[in-house]
């Protein structure tokens, strides 16, 4: 059973502002059946005050989503479209004491609500089709529809660092799984940049062997390794000695005529760049 | 509050007679049965006097019974076993449907290099008994198709399938884990080679299985370790839980008629009521194919963990096959197998009965169920009137 704060409990058993307004100023469509969660959500909004004055929803989803709904219009009425643009999922998340992470794609789903029913009020061109629900961008998850847009926002507002995450937030890889390393691409691209200079930066401080060979392996995981994989080669640490670091190539890189060159410029650069500015590499047969 | 458990196939409570057995081998007849002092050996006998009642529930014989830690642990030992005396075969089938513990094993084992097929099931959840003759080839080491499926309670022709299955020359394997204890299972007719069943669906405890290896059936253990269980299966024994199980299957051969009467009758009641009272709901499964206790319903156009969290405000148990109740987001694998649409998919619910229940429970969620629907349909973007069915 999932553990439920006590205000999701409450907001499932009694939500607030169920229906749906008639002849509304603003709606959304988001999520459909297929994927097991929807909501349609309808706000009246004052024309001069740009006041959200009303917002009503209905949700098939479970007790999570109910929940999210519910707390979405509370948090939203009384509001101006600017003051409520700035919600987001986390907003939702928080008011309910949180939610399981396996759900957090319920309050995305709310927060996805807004922005929709807020760009349809403005005049922007909106998809309201069921399948495609997601605004912009290319769809990288086929099998729910998310697209690349959503899992970058998704990724930079709640600060993921992995695929499994990106699911859990907004479904996507959830399905056949095949869309995993493009979601693991846009994770490094959004927060790769982040983490280089903060992970990365070299050390101020001189280091102890073991934080060395650490660095260096850390270095050799994140930074060296992908490349190479992606060429059909490998790389593993086999040993360092002061600030010799031996290296064995893997696949297509053993006796490839241009290996030497990848060790000097590629390999060994960036260990200077990251780790040591003394450090020389070889390869280890 | 008491609850009202109708989640039998989920887990059972333990028959309070098998508990009073079990007491003693924890703090008196602790000994170890390898052992070779008497006070051990006195439980190794303990053991095969269970072993006895195991092997009578099934019609089968004592030496044809090894005790594993649960009903997974039976499934694996068996597919792994058949495949380990067959290395020349490296094909396996089984269906679209069975349990995890089956299903996890053969896609695991699809990466290892085997081939696997999965046979396909109807809208009832039957499978086609010519398709399984024609996927069987001289390179099929073991065929696996559970006696009864845990989520629907759809019941398998398994003697025609087990008949196949020898006449096509490889391992049959059958899943039997909601099957013992609900309706007989004879191994003198039915020409099963393996065959697993698990305690706790029975009313004994946690963390005991049973697999049945028929006389002649090659074999090789799982688990390696010790001699125990004639070094099939090594690991020092459970003891007490043991002990349960055999009384369990005594328990149940007893119950066995209340079992196909009293709980038929009482789940016939729930889930005819719900029928006819609730708009859209529809029975999942073959309608007379099945186990006596299980009935699986869909109510359309609302999700399955809005429904249980409802009930559970009224102390009612029972199990979802909606995407949101296991963390996953795809609903149920067998649901989808019988190509249940997701409208009803995500808003389908399992009650699974057991001697336990009593008529009063019956009419409780009988009175509680309609409202709760109507409830979650008013809330439902999905739900209009057009759609309701006879409208």
């Amino acid at each position: 059973m999932w553990d439920y704060t006590p205000q999701v409990k409450e907001h499932f058993l009694h939500p607030k502002n169920t229906g749906e307004i008639e002849n509304p100023d603003a709606w959304a469509n988001v999520g459909n059946i297929t994927c097991g969660d929807a909501l349609y959500l309808t706000l009246k909004i004052d024309k001069n005050t740009k006041k959200i004055t009303d917002a009503k929803f209905k949700t098939f989803g479970c007790a999570s989503a109910i929940a999210s709904s519910s707390v979405l219009t509370e948090l939203i009425i009384g509001k101006t479209i600017d003051e409520a643009k700035k919600i987001t999922n986390k907003d939702i998340a928080d008011y309910l004491g949180g939610l399981p992470q396996e759900k957090m794609h319920c309050s995305v789903m709310g927060q996805e609500a807004l922005e929709k029913a807020i760009a349809q009020y403005l005049g922007h061109e909106v998809a309201q089709d069921d399948h495609l629900h997601h605004e912009e961008g290319k769809i990288v998850c086929t099998c729910f529809g998310v697209t690349d847009e959503l899992i970058a926002k998704v990724v930079k507002e709640n600060n993921l660092i992995s695929a499994e995450q990106v699911t859990n937030y907004c479904k996507a890889g959830g399905g056949c799984g095949q869309c995993k390393p493009e979601i693991e691409d846009i994770i490094r691209r959004v927060q790769g940049t982040v983490e280089t200079e903060q992970a990365f930066k070299k050390p101020a401080k001189p280091l102890t062997n073991i934080q060395k060979i650490n660095l260096i392996q850390t270095t050799i995981d994140r930074e060296i390794r992908p490349q190479m994989e992606a060429d059909g080669g490998g790389i593993d640490l086999i040993d360092v000695v002061g600030n010799k670091v031996l290296v064995a190539l893997r696949g297509t890189c053993v006796g490839c005529p241009s290996a030497q060159f990848t060790l000097k410029d590629a390999v060994e650069m960036k260990l200077r760049e990251l780790v040591d500015d003394q450090i020389t590499v070889e390869e280890v047969k | 509050m008491n609850p009202i458990y109708f989640d039998n196939n989920a887990t059972t409570k333990v028959d309070p007679y098998i508990l009073e057995k079990m007491i003693p081998y924890f703090c008196e007849k602790y000994g170890n049965p390898s052992s070779m002092h008497e006070f051990g050996g006195k439980v190794k006998r303990d053991i095969d006097y269970a072993r006895q009642q195991v092997a009578e529930i099934l019609n089968a014989h004592p030496k044809e019974i090894i005790f594993t830690s649960c009903g997974t642990e039976s499934d694996n030992t068996a597919i792994v076993a058949a495949l380990e005396c067959y290395p020349e075969k490296k094909h396996v089938v089984t269906t679209k449907v069975e349990h995890s513990a089956i299903m996890n094993m053969c896609n695991y084992l699809s990466k290892k290099g085997y081939s696997i097929t999965y046979l396909p099931v109807d809208h009832e959840g039957m499978i086609n008994l010519d398709q399984l003759r024609d996927s069987i080839t001289d390179k099929t080491a073991i065929v696996s198709v559970m006696w009864a499926n845990n989520e629907t309670g759809v019941v398998y022709p398994i003697e025609k399938i087990a008949q196949i299955v020898k006449e096509r020359g490889a391992v049959f394997h059958t899943d039997a884990v909601q099957t013992v204890g609900k309706i007989p299972v004879d191994m003198d007719k039915i020409p099963v080679d393996m065959l697993s069943l698990s305690g706790h669906k029975l009313h004994a405890p946690k963390g005991v299985g049973a697999l049945y290896i028929r006389r002649g059936t090659r074999f090789k253990p799982y688990l390696l370790g010790g001699h125990q269980e004639s070094g099939r299966r090594g690991g020092t024994e459970n003891v007490a839980s043991i002990v349960g199980l055999g009384y369990a299957c005594v328990l149940a051969q007893q119950y066995m008629k209340e079992e196909n009467t009293s709980v038929k009758y009482l789940r016939d009641k729930l889930e005819n009521t719900i029928l006819s009272t609730v708009p859209n709901s529809i029975l999942n499964g073959h309608k007379t194919s099945r186990l006596p206790n299980t009935t699986n319903i869909s109510f359309e156009f609302v999700e399955g963990e809005s429904i249980l969290l409802m009930m559970n405000e009224y102390g009612v148990c029972a199990s979802s096959g909606s995407a949101c109740t296991s963390g996953s987001i795809e609903p149920s694998h067998v649901l989808r197998a019988m190509g249940v649409p997701f409208t009803a998919a995500h808003g389908s619910i399992r009650f699974s009965l057991s001697r336990y229940n009593n008529e009063a429970e019956v009419d409780k969620v009988i009175e509680i169920l309609p409202p709760i629907i109507e409830n979650l349909r008013q809330l439902s973007p999905f739900w209009r009137k057009e759609n309701m069915i006879g409208a």
